[in-house]
């Protein structure tokens, strides 16, 4: 799952996550709260998960590991 | 300073606004014995916070002072405003900066001005984006040319607060506020604001060419600065200057509409119920802006990720979005019941002034731009 996490913040975050840890904050990295939507949108359609408002907040989406765990729960709880 | 003794002062000044507003209005001139009476009252350092030395002032008795100024000068009431934005924005994101507590202080004892400079040729309103950047100018110290085409007060603040781009490493959104008195921020004038409302305001395009130390930069990451304090700081203070022109315009309608009545106290005047609608459309607009703003006012110094979320970010541009739409359908409304007495200049009905203050509301920050904004937030946010 991390590594098609890491396509997605990939393609969609406009960043480059080949030389990001999975513990680097990705906003520092260049994720904008706009990038950070698609992210979003194409993490729902990949893993067919919807994320609840109350999981819409930078930090649920600020490390690799962060949205692993994120979508991991969700995907685990369907 | 008690607040109390604050709102004492701000009904001072706004006495002093009102009795100006006219020729303030009529000269484009800086609202200067308004500005000097709040000055005096000691009301600028009421958003510097108790920890750095200024007065016991809450972000609702702030509020409520903008609204009360705008009541007699939205001009005044928009520096007022516009002040303490910035002035908030270095105070709740100081760190533990000593230059930074330092500086607060200062502008508790010497009651100091600060202007913005955010927007930029070539970004316009979009505050997440500077084409400027930092440079290293040698010897420790740091630069950068700023083209702001709409500084308010640019020439009578005492200091700047600009956006700039971190650095041509940085990430196109990594952006640092700089701090910088006048006298160090190199201001050149590239225009005149000769517009059609908000002429006290003073807010012509500055070419800003400043050098700095590190230590002017404030700490804080650029982006929680803004979703926790400058973004709502700026809507729901507006908000409040709008509010307190819609105010003062409903007020000069049933001013209007109460000489009729006076007149022939048998009929109730034609224009009453004209009236009754714009009153309607005020009482809405107020229980909306106060909403709003004792949420923030419970919100402000609990968990940043409440401010930084999407939900609130969708509801804090909507409040501008409204309270924008209504000072301007308020204000026109408010001509249709005064009639040709609001429409001539210099008559105790004339709203001439209110209706061009007005239209600047849905332009501060274009509306179409925040409506994309909540375009992008509304792909993924479920409750609305
Ligand atoms: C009275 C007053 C005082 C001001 N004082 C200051 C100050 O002290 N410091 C400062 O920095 N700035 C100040 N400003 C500027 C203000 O903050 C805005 O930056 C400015 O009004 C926006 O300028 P613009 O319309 O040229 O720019 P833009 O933001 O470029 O907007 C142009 C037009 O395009 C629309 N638009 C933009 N983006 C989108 C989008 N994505 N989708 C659809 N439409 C879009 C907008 O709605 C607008 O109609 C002041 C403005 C006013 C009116």
């Amino acid at each position: 799952m991390k590594e098609r996490v890491r396509r997605i913040v990939m393609d969609h975050g406009r960043l480059s996550v080949a030389s990001l840890s999975d513990a680097d904050d990705l906003y520092r990295a260049g994720m904008t709260s706009h990038s950070s939507v698609n992210v979003m949108l194409a993490l729902e359609s990949e893993f067919d998960i919807e994320f609840p408002d109350e999981m819409l907040t930078r930090e649920t989406f600020a490390t690799i590991d962060a949205i692993v765990g994120a979508v991991g729960s969700l995907a685990g709880a369907a | 300073m008690a607040a109390a003794a604050f709102h004492e002062a701000v009904a001072a000044a706004a006495g002093v606004a009102a009795q100006h507003a006219d020729d303030v209005d009529a000269r484009a001139r800086f609202p200067r014995e308004a500005i000097d009476a709040l000055r005096d009252g000691g009301t600028l350092g009421a958003s510097v916070g108790t920890a750095h030395g200024g007065p016991d002032v809450g972000f609702a008795d702030i509020c409520d002072a903008c609204r009360v100024l705008s009541r007699g000068c939205a001009a005044t009431g928009m520096i007022f405003a516009m002040h303490h934005i910035q002035v908030a924005s270095i105070a709740r994101h100081a760190g533990d900066s000593a230059y930074i507590r330092d500086y607060l202080g200062r502008v508790a004892s010497e009651q100091r001005l600060v202007a913005s400079a955010t927007s930029e040729v070539g970004t316009g309103g979009d505050l997440r984006r500077s084409i400027a950047c930092v440079e290293d100018r040698g010897g420790g110290r740091l630069g950068f040319t700023k083209n702001a085409p709409t500084v308010s007060y640019g020439g009578h603040a005492d200091d700047v607060l600009t956006t700039v781009w971190r650095g041509p490493d940085a990430d196109a959104s990594d952006q640092v506020l700089v701090l910088t008195a006048r006298d160090e921020s190199g201001m050149t004038q590239t225009g005149e604001w000769d517009t059609m409302g908000m002429r006290g305001t003073c807010s012509p395009g500055f070419e800003i060419s400043a050098v700095f130390g590190p230590e002017q930069i404030v700490p804080g990451e650029f982006a929680p600065i803004c979703s926790e304090t400058m973004v709502p700081w700026s809507h729901l203070t507006w908000a409040h200057v709008w509010l307190g022109i819609a105010t003062s315009a409903v007020g000069r309608a049933q001013a209007m509409v109460r000489a009729q009545g006076r007149r022939s106290p048998d009929v109730t005047p034609e224009a009453g119920g004209r009236l009754s609608a714009v009153v309607a459309r005020l009482q809405a607009m107020r229980a909306f802006v106060d909403a709003a703003t004792a949420e923030y006012a419970a919100l402000m110094d609990g968990d940043p990720a409440h401010l930084s979320s999407f939900g609130y970010g969708l509801r804090i541009n909507n409040l501008k979005i409204r309270a924008s739409e209504d000072v301007a359908a308020i204000c026109h409304d408010a001509l249709g019941v005064v009639g040709i007495a609001g429409y001539r200049n210099g008559t105790p009905f004339s709203l001439g002034r209110h209706v061009r203050d007005s239209l600047s509301a849905a332009l501060m920050i274009g509306n179409e731009r925040i409506h994309a904004t909540n375009a992008r937030i509304l792909l993924v946010q479920r409750e609305v």
